[in-house]
């Protein structure tokens, strides 16, 4: 099990799909490839972008299945993060 | 190019402004100014400010103003981004806190730094600027990833004490939707990309359902339900056409439409053609829904929208 903690990479608003796509590729998809379950820690993040959270899991959806989201935990997220990931989770099943 | 600054543009009334652009002779730029009062929407500035970088300094000739307001216009920063020396003192006072000037911003750091120091700038409470941040990080983070402008995105905002609101605008002088939609989709005119770029799941980089890695195709879609179900003005102009959301009846704002086209709006064609995209939005702080709920809304309509449109693509059995 890995911890991806973003609020030291993100700050307070997660928004930097730049960074997404770095966490995404160098944490997140090689540790799912590897089997391993993954946190992904929002504590501190008060707010996130639905562009943000896509560029961040959108592929690991796409990749593995819905199933992947018994592998990835969201961690700390308050409501409005918890609604935005809601969002794309949702979308990305509708559109597999 | 010819502007004129009117004594009134606001999301309302824009559309007047918009057709008075004379956008013939792109080396040039004129700029002359209503001579008894000029109030405008920050969107406005933020389009000159933009078009001012499309042509040599020495070619921009901007008429002295004469309106009382015309030091609005030097606070905000427009004389500065057009090399043009004002002639206008302005004393600072305290009171100046609640706007943001004009801004380029040209990369994705420079953003995140924008929207850090933007929301002390308007005095806001965290439950308002949550939906402020959201809105002016995604426009402008579409304008750097999709818009090729050399010159980035031009932001100004200002708070309407009478109102009780914020407005917003955002203009860049890069390729526009049509170009951007049309790498991926069909597209018959400026207003059918603008449509489409306002349907969830649609994206320039794929025509793939559901986007890419990095893009799903929903930014706009999302802007533009936070203007509906708050009763907010929102308008695109890009190229030659405009597609306004109007305020929505209070009974009706849940109601949130994946085809921009069954929104309360106004669309207009045949307007002078903007090079690249301009943006307004206007936020009623009396009125704004708590953000974790409209975003609730959003979710039914998005995932309805995207099953539905998979519908539309299923292969239907031939009976014979």
């Amino acid at each position: 099990m890995i911890t991806i903690k973003l609020h030291k990479i993100v700050g307070d608003f997660a928004e930097n799909k730049d960074i997404a796509r770095d966490v995404r590729e160098n944490e997140l998809l090689p540790a799912l490839e590897k089997g391993n379950e993954v946190i992904v820690d929002f504590g501190g993040v008060t707010g996130a972008t639905q562009s943000f959270v896509h560029a961040l899991i959108s592929e690991a959806i796409r990749r593995y299945g819905s199933d992947v989201l018994d592998r990835i935990s969201f961690k700390n997220c308050n409501e409005v993060v918890q609604k935005i990931i809601t969002i794309v989770t949702e979308y990305m099943q509708e559109s597999e | 190019m010819k502007v004129h600054l009117p004594n009134s543009a606001f999301l309302g009334n824009i559309d007047s402004f918009f057709n008075s652009l004379d956008m013939s002779d792109t080396n040039t730029l004129q700029i002359s100014a209503n001579k008894k009062w000029i109030s405008v929407h920050p969107l406005v500035l933020a389009m000159v400010a933009a078009l001012g970088q499309t042509v040599r300094p020495e070619n921009i000739a901007c008429e002295a103003f004469e309106a009382k307001s015309k030091h609005y216009f030097e606070r905000m920063g427009l004389f500065r981004f057009l090399g043009v020396k004002s002639g206008i003192d302005v004393v600072e006072h305290e009171s100046a806190g609640r706007f943001v000037p004009l801004t380029q911003i040209q990369s994705q750091g420079a953003l995140s730094k924008f929207v850090t120091d933007m929301i002390p700038l308007l005095h806001l409470s965290p439950a308002h600027a949550e939906p402020i941040r959201y809105i002016v990080t995604e426009l402008v983070r579409n304008v750097i990833e999709h818009a090729e402008s050399p010159h980035g995105a031009f932001v100004a905002a200002q708070y309407y004490e009478k109102s009780n609101s914020i407005r917003i605008g955002i203009a860049d002088v890069g390729v526009g939707i049509k170009k951007t939609i049309g790498r991926s989709h069909r597209v018959s005119g400026d207003l059918s990309a603008i449509g489409l770029a306002l349907t969830p799941g649609i994206t320039g980089t794929t025509a793939r359902e559901g986007g890419t890695e990095q893009n799903a195709g929903a930014g706009l879609f999302f802007i533009k339900s936070i203007a509906s179900i708050n009763g907010d003005f929102f308008a695109i102009y890009s190229g030659s056409a405009l597609y306004k959301l109007l305020r929505q009846y209070a009974t009706k704002r849940h109601v949130l439409h994946a085809d921009p086209f069954r929104d309360r709006h106004s669309a207009r064609e045949n307007l002078p053609q903007w090079p690249g995209t301009a943006v307004g939005i206007d936020m009623m702080l009396d009125e704004n829904e708590k953000f974790s709920a409209l975003l609730e809304h959003i979710r039914g309509t998005y995932a309805r929208a995207v099953r539905e449109r998979r519908k539309e693509r299923y292969k239907k059995p031939r009976f014979v």
